[in-house]
């Protein structure tokens, strides 16, 4: 029986966790709890890699599986590392926007490319919170922020259309107000052979609600508005992007081992 | 991979086959010359000894490749070249930090910036010591023929296990790209990593005289904290605390620094009571060696000495032999080795001569080594 206590004992450290009030860390931890439990998946058999920025403490401290937390964007390239050494972990990768399509953006796009068996969770929260409130790459133009004072002079690009595009074999957009919707997309992504891509949409009330007048409930019914199952030209869409199957490198990589040995 | 016996290869082709007879089980890189032969040769050969082999996207993700995978139980190594080692630095720090085993070669090329990328060079030195940020030490082989590709690729692996660090192979693209005789043995001493008995809880700090911390692999069911950030014993991250800060980096410091001894090496001839000591490594020892060979012939009293790890540095013995001869520190750079020799041995009776992009020939260094004692 999965419930809240079942999944705090069995999948969250004892330990004092770092976010605010609000924060939507907390709801993607418990969303990737429950999709490791409900696919069946061993946790010694789960690693979890992360870079820098707030979401990449998501898994570590908090989760209690091998956690890697790395360099600032290099998540994917760790977390290829492992995969491609130890087929049978699963591997899920938590970044933050800044940390996934900023500075870690080249890897974001190879791992697609590569389509290498990955989960990665894009935690969108719209600009780089722990530092202050900097604008990223999935602010929108002429917002404000804390180094746009005068509005934001660049524009936001949709990474996970970007990621369709390089060819990973499962694209998603989520946010914290959908969380069955969630859980059920991380199981999906467990489940595909293929790089899994899922863009989770997150409150921030500390650098971005409170410069907006809002609190944590508030971003998610800003989410639950502004957000649509349908494709509607006024809202964001929530869904399944890409479902595709393509090679996957790690298979491939073993195939061509398994091709000298002994035969 | 090659059967025991006798052959006539480059040296990157002799560090890709050592790294198989470590055990390698992983190789994550990106082309770059001079160093690409031990990619190219690895992509071939690796599959075919149960290897991982993966061509990543630059050279930040392929040591952040090499590490994860290090963490996955298996030896791993990424080669490269100095733009590709200035890329690698940043990851670097985080395998010195992590404590992380793996092993990077680095052709050395001539620089800085882009440089010639064909022509050697030993501008590195003080790179691969210092190159990430913050407090750290760390091993750093420099090779001198394709035999000692071989034999100190093995090292660097065994190290790597041994001290669980990371360790840079210092080539140079003479080294590197000469094709020479290479013995290939039957069998090499390997080591392994230090792994936890089960009773153990913390893999990041120890009461070890060596201080080496046993190391699990990923999916062992240990639940790792690993990070790159100041942690304590369990893997906790400590972002604030002195006493993890202080404990901490003391530490990984110690580690390097308490096993010198066993970790340094170093080939000498006729040093003692020399009136002058040529000091030189990697491919400029070659003609530096000839040198000296020349000026004993002559009768001069000439010593040879040649660091084989570079860092951490003969100190020791580079002081004895300050003490009590003249130096010549012959190299192919202008600042690769020079502020570590001059000072463990001395500004006084202190000599260099240094060359860029190509080997000198044995003549001129004898000249150098005439003027000096003259």
């Amino acid at each position: 029986m999965i419930n809240a206590e079942m999944i705090k004992e069995k999948y969250v450290r004892n330990h004092p966790s770092p976010f605010c009030p609000g924060c939507g860390g907390g709801m993607v931890l418990n969303a990737m709890s429950r999709a490791v439990e409900k696919s069946g998946l061993e946790k010694e058999d789960v690693a979890a890699v992360s870079g820098i920025g707030c979401a990449a403490w998501i898994p570590s401290p908090h989760w209690r599986v091998d956690t890697l937390h790395t360099t600032h964007g290099r998540a994917v390239a760790f977390a290829s590392g492992i995969k491609i050494a130890n087929r049978d972990l699963e591997v899920m990768v938590v970044s933050g926007d800044g940390d996934c399509a900023g500075i870690g953006g080249n890897h974001l796009l190879h791992g697609a490319r590569n389509n290498i068996d990955l989960n990665v969770l894009m935690v969108n929260n719209g600009l780089y919170a722990m530092t202050g409130g900097q604008v990223a790459p999935t602010t929108e133009h002429g917002e404000e922020t804390l180094t746009t004072p005068h509005g934001n002079p660049s524009s936001s690009f949709e990474a996970a259309e970007v990621v369709k595009a390089a060819g990973a074999s499962h694209v998603a957009r989520w946010t914290t107000y959908h969380m069955d919707e969630l859980i059920e997309e991380v199981e999906k992504a467990i489940n595909t052979e293929g790089f899994s891509f899922i863009e989770v949409l997150a409150q921030c009330p500390t650098r971005k609600g409170k410069k907006e007048g809002m609190d944590g409930l508030d971003m998610l019914e800003w989410y639950k508005n502004n957000t649509s199952k349908e494709k509607d030209r006024d809202k964001l869409y929530v869904g399944t992007l890409a479902d595709i199957e393509r090679p996957e490198l790690t298979q491939e990589i073993y195939r061509q081992i398994e091709g000298f040995r002994g035969d | 991979m090659m059967n025991p016996g006798e052959y006539f290869i480059e040296g990157n082709i002799a560090c890709a086959e050592a790294a198989m007879k470590a055990g390698v089980k992983f190789f994550g890189g990106y082309p770059i010359t001079p160093a690409s032969e031990i990619m190219n040769h690895l992509s071939d050969e690796l599959p075919k000894v149960g290897g991982r082999f993966v061509q990543m996207e630059d050279e930040i993700a392929s040591i952040a490749s090499v590490i994860g995978s290090s963490w996955t139980g298996l030896k791993s190594m990424t080669a490269t070249s100095g733009p590709g080692f200035s890329l690698m630095q940043e990851n670097l720090g985080y395998a010195v930090m992590t404590e992380t085993p793996c092993v990077i070669v680095n052709v050395q090329r001539a620089g800085p910036s882009t440089g010639q990328a064909t022509k050697p060079g030993t501008g590195d030195v003080m790179q691969s010591r210092f190159g990430s940020q913050g407090d750290y030490e760390i091993i750093a082989l420099s090779p001198n023929s394709a035999q000692e590709m071989f034999d100190q690729t093995v090292r660097a692996f065994n190290l790597a296990e041994r001290y669980r660090t990371p360790v840079v192979m210092l080539a140079d693209a003479g080294v590197g790209q000469m094709r020479e005789k290479v013995t290939i043995p039957g069998e090499v001493e390997v080591e392994e990593r230090k792994r936890p008995t089960s009773d153990e809880k913390e893999f990041f700090d120890t009461d070890d005289e060596d201080y080496v911390p046993p190391m699990p692999d990923f999916g062992d069911g240990y639940e790792l904290l690993v990070t790159g950030s100041t942690h304590l014993g369990d893997g906790t991250r400590d972002t604030a605390s002195f006493s993890a800060q202080d404990r901490l980096v003391r530490r990984l410091v110690a580690k390097i620094e308490e096993n010198r001894t066993e970790i340094e090496d170093w080939e000498e001839h006729h040093v003692e009571g020399a009136d002058l000591v040529v000091v030189s490594y990697g491919s400029m020892s070659r003609p530096a060696k000839g040198a000296v060979q020349k000026a004993r012939e002559d009768g001069k009293d000439v010593g040879f000495f040649r660091p084989k790890t570079m860092w951490p540095s003969p100190e020791k013995r580079l002081k004895e032999i300050g003490k009590n001869s003249k130096v010549l520190l012959v190299e192919l750079s202008l600042r690769g080795y020079r502020m570590e020799v001059e000072r463990c041995v001395g500004s006084e009776d202190f000599y260099v001569h240094d060359r860029l992009n190509s080997l000198p020939t044995i003549e001129e260094v004898h000249q150098k080594i005439e003027e000096v004692l003259r």
